[in-house]
């Protein structure tokens, strides 16, 4: 647990004056509002961090404790007791400040429920509470997946917050693509709908290969001789193989499309993308005396 | 508890504690769109999570309808330009792992 430098969070020193306070923590609040920095975690973060140090500053009596204590205040209640039992030896009494009602549970740090012996949300709850009013709380997931796992339609079971769902996900899923299931998010009040659950997918790819969408890429690697006097290889596609005829001659870099052959299209049952696979030629790193030979030859031929 | 397929204007005007009139203004913007259901003036439920938005921005950071619009028409084209750079990372992926 650090100490957390309220002032520094609001871009003020510790003489800044009340309209300071509000005047800075304005103008931070709509830079990182979270409704005007959607899906931005750290924008989120920042808007809790001035909303905690708002949530400090703004009220005297905890802005007071907080310059009390400052980098103390680990042993704050320590002190406090301290200065206590020596008020009480001089018959000088004070009175504890009235302290919190309305206790809310929210994104308050530890440093700040630690010196404030309690969490998030002050008398009236913080200015910009976000308790579900009606419509429960959308929620949100990442779901990693690996390329072939979203090849085929197939059903899955998530944990969001404890609670298991059944998800139906169908192939050919994106990368990076959200998709909202409906009434999966917190539950609503006064008779609300359900927020809903938005899933994010992060596809793994560690297959052989590359993946534009629906189209898939390969590189297929021949032997010299197939390459100069044609032949027949064999090329794995995403679901099996498919014996292709190559033609004598044939040049690295040739690029040939299997219709059909690529990643399914989303939500379009049965289509696919194309395969389209490169040729390349690996040649013969070490030649015996004989194929040097030979090669030699075929060289003095092509000169002549 | 029962979930309503739309909820009365005034209802949202009293769950959210924000005036009518700025429910009406943005109607009248075209930012919502309010349905007749027994002669009382609703919006569907589908339109809460924007409708909510919209509260939070005037309440918590004092943004008029206007200032609204304007910020709705940015957010749709930054999600736009999300959803292209997300498009551009994945080609970008497919050129710097040659197989």
């Amino acid at each position: 647990m650090e100490y957390i430098d309220y002032y520094k969070v609001l871009g003020l020193d510790k003489k800044a004056s009340t309209a300071d306070i509000k005047k800075a923590y304005r103008k931070l609040a709509r830079k990182y509002h979270p409704d005007v920095n959607p899906n931005d975690p750290k924008s989120e973060q920042k808007f809790k961090e001035i909303n905690e140090a708002n949530e400090v500053l703004s009220n005297p009596e905890n802005r007071k404790k907080y310059d009390e204590f400052g980098k103390d205040w680990k042993h704050a209640d320590e002190i406090k007791k301290a200065q206590k039992e020596q008020q009480q030896y001089q018959r000088s009494y004070q009175t504890q400040g009235g302290g919190y009602e309305n206790a809310q549970g929210g994104d308050f740090s530890d440093f700040f429920e630690s010196m404030f012996n309690r969490q998030g949300g002050s008398k009236g709850g913080s200015p910009f509470g976000r308790q579900v009013k009606y419509k429960g709380q959308d929620y949100n997931a990442e779901l990693q997946l690996n390329l072939k796992d979203v090849y085929t339609t197939h059903k899955r079971t998530i944990t969001v917050n404890d609670k298991n769902i059944r998800l139906t996900i169908p192939a050919g899923v994106e990368n990076g693509q959200v998709i909202k299931i409906k009434g999966h998010g917190g539950p609503g009040v006064q008779g609300g709908p359900k927020g809903d659950l938005y899933i994010t997918f992060s596809i793994l790819n560690n297959t052989n290969f590359r993946r534009d969408k629906n189209d898939l890429y390969k590189t297929e690697i021949l032997d010299l001789y197939t390459m100069i006097l044609g032949g027949e290889t064999t090329v794995e596609t995403f679901d099996g193989k498919v014996k292709l005829k190559i033609k004598s001659g044939t040049q690295p870099g040739t690029k040939v499309k299997l219709k059909g052959k690529g990643f399914p299209i989303y939500k379009k049952e049965g289509s696919h993308g194309d395969l389209y696979v490169t040729y390349d030629v690996k040649l013969p790193a070490t030649l015996s005396e004989k194929e040097k030979e030979l090669f030699n030859e075929l060289s003095k031929l092509r000169s002549s | 508890m029962k979930t309503t397929q739309y909820i009365a204007v005034k209802e949202v005007s009293k769950i959210y504690n924000v005036e009518i009139s700025f429910l009406s203004t943005l109607k009248e913007m075209g930012l919502i769109e309010c349905i007749l259901v027994s002669q009382t003036e609703c919006i569907h439920t589908e339109a809460i999570h924007d409708v909510e938005k919209m509260i939070r921005m005037h309440q918590d950071l004092s943004v008029n309808p206007e200032g609204i619009d304007i910020i709705f028409n940015l957010l749709e084209k930054v999600d736009q330009m999300d959803r292209e750079l997300k498009r551009l990372h994945n080609r970008i992926q497919f050129h710097e792992n040659p197989k």
